[in-house]
């Protein structure tokens, strides 16, 4: 098990968001979770980067790394943990005063303090990677949704990560720039990256996941395989959802 | 003395004559006095509004209700006034500080508490979604500060801080009140033998509005710069 998180929880002001989540993720597994919007899913995303800081839940990773979010963590603790994952962000969030390339060298650079000249090659070869190399100059205003995405995730990769969070990457895409992105995905789902995906491309999720988790008012409703929890769900709230968005009419 | 002279001189002269005669005395005056003034006390008014404006973004009251009490002070008063206590205030309290460095801490205080309000703001403008960036690729608040907002909020704030710039271009002239012989003041020295007021005081104002025009040229030219990377 790559990471174990038990009794996760998570409140805004009064309304509790999480409640009690229980989550195992598996190394080199896939785990996509779907869910109604206001089910919590992105929260439980965010939690798993301390984006959003949990009130409860303890974090266990396999080289160790323990971290209980019901004392407050220490400040290495905290930076460790979240260099264990790489975000991927609906909005891309990418430095706009930053070309494809410094994005991406950035953490790896000025953060992490790697040497120079390695950082500068692995940012290429991420760049190569998710298809952009011949726009490494370019500043994120001058490419598309799509491009720009897909930079995110070569800059989410370059900390070098050994989990990959995307927070519904496709969502504020044109309709002929998913595809693009969800490509770049599922070759990083080949290469036998650990990620955690939250997206409403209930096909997508099909195609890659080892686990799909369905979530609802902050409780996981149900998980399993794709083919279990996507075309045999057990619980009415799953098939609900899933007929909704299969048939929007 | 030079202005002796040309008091005497221009007593039966035309006023074109005295309009050329008295550039010089105001040019020098701006050149000694208002604009240093100005450059002096705006890099650093700039640079305690830059920490006034952290102080007041921190989530520690110890560091923002000093800010803001600072800023508000310094907003809710007179810019004479304040000219005014640190020259003859604590002149007579016994901190005698000379007119033109007196001047400058006043002009400094008055700019960082006016340009921090605009730096905050610009902080604020940023995305929340950058800081996240940020974050997630390891950086903590100060590296995320240095090296993905502030630039970032420095375009968004070059227009208002112009003229934050060009106000204290102008209000340097307040300088002439306690005895800094400024641009404004060599006007009143002149205009006080001539009795040529009209005159005098437009030149004056020419002056202002010819470096205050220079001043614009340089902001396009920043906002020119800084607006490669910034989406249209």
């Amino acid at each position: 098990m790559f990471l174990t998180v038990k009794g996760l929880s998570k409140s805004f002001d009064d309304q509790e968001v999480l409640k009690h989540i229980d989550l195992e993720i598996e190394k080199g597994n896939i785990l996509t979770i779907i869910g109604p919007s206001g089910s919590g899913k992105t929260t439980l995303l965010r939690c798993l980067n301390a984006l959003e800081m949990p009130n409860k839940g303890l974090f266990t990773f396999s080289d160790g790394l323990e971290i209980d979010f019901e004392k407050m963590p220490k400040k290495n603790e905290l930076t460790k943990f979240r260099l264990k994952s790489g975000m991927v962000f609906q909005s891309y969030n990418l430095f706009p005063h930053k070309t494809a390339l410094e994005n991406v060298t950035e953490g790896p650079l000025i953060v992490q303090k790697r040497e120079k000249q390695a950082v500068f090659k692995l940012a290429e070869s991420l760049l190569d990677k998710v298809g952009l190399l011949d726009k490494k100059y370019l500043y994120p205003h001058q490419l598309s949704g799509g491009q720009q995405q897909r930079v995110g995730i070569a800059r989410a990769l370059a900390i070098e990560p050994e989990l990959m969070l995307f927070d519904e990457p496709t969502s504020a895409l044109d309709p002929e720039l998913v595809g693009e992105v969800l490509k770049v995905i599922k070759d990083l789902a080949n290469e036998g990256w650990t990620m955690a995906i939250v997206t409403h491309e209930l096909k997508f999720a099909e195609q890659v996941s080892d686990r799909v988790l369905f979530m609802d008012n902050g409780y996981i409703v149900e998980q399993g395989p794709p083919a279990q929890v996507l075309k045999d769900p057990k619980e009415e709230r799953t098939r609900q959802f899933i007929q909704r968005i299969m048939n929007p009419e | 003395m030079y202005l002796n002279k040309l008091f005497a001189i221009t007593a039966d002269m035309g006023g074109w004559e005295l309009f050329v005669n008295s550039l010089w005395p105001m040019i020098q005056g701006g050149i000694k006095y208002t604009i240093p003034l100005t450059l002096i006390a705006f890099t650093f008014g700039i640079s305690l509004a830059l920490i006034t404006a952290i102080m007041r973004l921190s989530k520690y009251k110890f560091l923002s209700i000093p800010a803001r009490i600072y800023v508000s002070a310094v907003r809710g008063t007179p810019m004479l006034v304040q000219l005014f206590i640190v020259f003859y205030g604590l002149g007579q309290i016994g901190f005698t500080i000379d007119p033109f460095p007196s001047a400058i801490i006043a002009f400094s205080l008055n700019v960082g508490a006016y340009a921090s309000e605009v730096i905050r703001a610009s902080i604020l403008s940023i995305p929340k979604g950058q800081w996240e960036a940020a974050q997630t690729i390891g950086m903590g608040y100060s590296q995320a500060l240095r090296r993905i907002i502030l630039p970032q909020a420095t375009r968004v704030s070059i227009p208002p801080l112009s003229n934050t710039f060009i106000s204290l271009v102008k209000d340097t002239s307040l300088a002439s009140l306690i005895l800094v012989t400024e641009l404004f003041r060599k006007a009143q020295e002149i205009a006080a033998r001539t009795y040529d007021f009209m005159l005098l005081y437009v030149e004056a104002a020419f002056l202002y509005w010819i470096i205050c025009f220079l001043l614009s040229l340089v902001q396009d030219r920043i906002e020119n710069r800084l607006d490669r990377y910034v989406s249209k």
